[in-house]
């Protein structure tokens, strides 16, 4: 996942996936609606970006219900909080190294 | 001589292409700082709301002043079983809520419009964490005044007020523009110093919901909304 010269996370090239976890560092749960508002996504392309970060085991899923309607939420696991801290480092490091 | 053109070229090459990257990189943490600024701020709240609440408050003083005027006149002239203490109370009551009400409604509107100026959603996950955050101060300081009122202690009614608006506001700021904070600061020592001077709670009351806010809303517009147009475009 790692490109080994640049530290970049690969997980990471894709906008939608960097604004969930960009969102997801700074709030501790958020549900699929305001992840969708707040990204101005599609239902579907969220979902699959989603199942992607999820299958990398960066996010986690909890399921659950306000009255009958199902309400899902998302938060970051311990291994993707460091991947996004250690792709942000990467990043400063490419600025900091052209310079 | 030959061998040496090599690394050169290469160097060349790396360069550029660093370049390149560059502001890719530069664009994509500016991406994700304004995503998470975005997503953990309520930034719609406008200055104008300030000032709006603050003349509803300076009125509703004004009004709040005249009827306790009234009531120790009529009082003077012995009139005190037509018009009891317990008439004042409801008269001050229902002034105080057509206060809140008017304010709200005002703040509202001028946030709204805010929101729509910079075409964010007004009622978004940030608009709903400083809504929580507010209000578990502002609820419990309004239980703990009507339960004052319950006993007929006047005296900290002003002050209580001051001070939980005040922690109601600190405890918002880390929910949208930070500025906040200094109000609330501002009205939690305005409470604090109230208590010492209990005869006059109308007076800082006026001063903390009234001027302060007007203050607070005149900065706040100046610093972040002074260069937008007054009606939007759209």
């Amino acid at each position: 996942m790692k490109n080994p010269i640049t530290g970049l996370n690969k997980v990471f090239d894709n906008r939608i996936r960097l604004g969930v976890m960009s969102i997801l560092m700074v709030n501790e749960e958020v549900n699929f609606n305001d992840l969708k508002q707040m990204l101005e996504v599609t239902d579907g392309n969220l979902a699959t970006h989603l199942v992607n970060l999820e299958d990398n085991g960066y996010i986690k899923v909890h399921k659950g219900f306000i009255g009958r309607k199902t309400n899902t939420t998302y938060s970051l696991t311990k291994p993707g909080e460091k991947a996004f801290t250690d792709h942000i480092a990467a990043l400063e490091n490419m600025i900091k190294g052209v310079k | 001589m030959k061998s040496k053109k090599l690394p050169i070229t290469l160097y060349y090459k790396v360069l550029f292409m660093s370049e390149q990257n560059q502001s890719e990189t530069l664009r994509e943490i500016s991406d994700i700082k304004r995503i998470m600024e975005r997503s953990s701020r309520f930034i719609s709240l406008s200055g104008l709301s300030g000032i709006a609440a603050g003349l509803c408050a300076l009125t509703g003083a004004y009004f709040a002043n005249t009827t306790i005027k009234d009531f120790y006149d009529y009082n003077h002239e012995e009139l005190t079983r037509i018009v009891g203490p317990e008439v004042l109370k409801m008269r001050l009551l229902v002034i105080a809520a057509i206060v809140l009400a008017a304010a709200l409604l005002l703040a509202f509107i001028f946030t709204w419009r805010k929101a729509k100026q910079n075409h964010l959603p007004v009622w978004d996950l940030t608009a709903r964490k400083l809504m929580w955050n507010v209000l578990i101060p502002l609820i419990s300081g309004g239980a703990f005044i009507l339960a004052m009122l319950q006993y007929s202690e006047w005296r900290f009614v002003a002050p209580a007020c001051l001070i939980f608006y005040g922690l109601a506001l600190v405890n918002g700021s880390k929910y949208t523009l930070t500025d906040i904070r200094y109000l609330g600061y501002m009205e939690i020592i305005l409470g604090l110093v109230n208590t010492q001077y209990t005869g006059y709670g109308l007076y800082f009351w006026a001063a903390g919901f009234g001027v302060l806010h007007i203050i607070y809303g005149i900065i706040m517009w100046w610093k972040y909304e002074r260069n937008q147009p007054l009606v939007s475009g759209h």
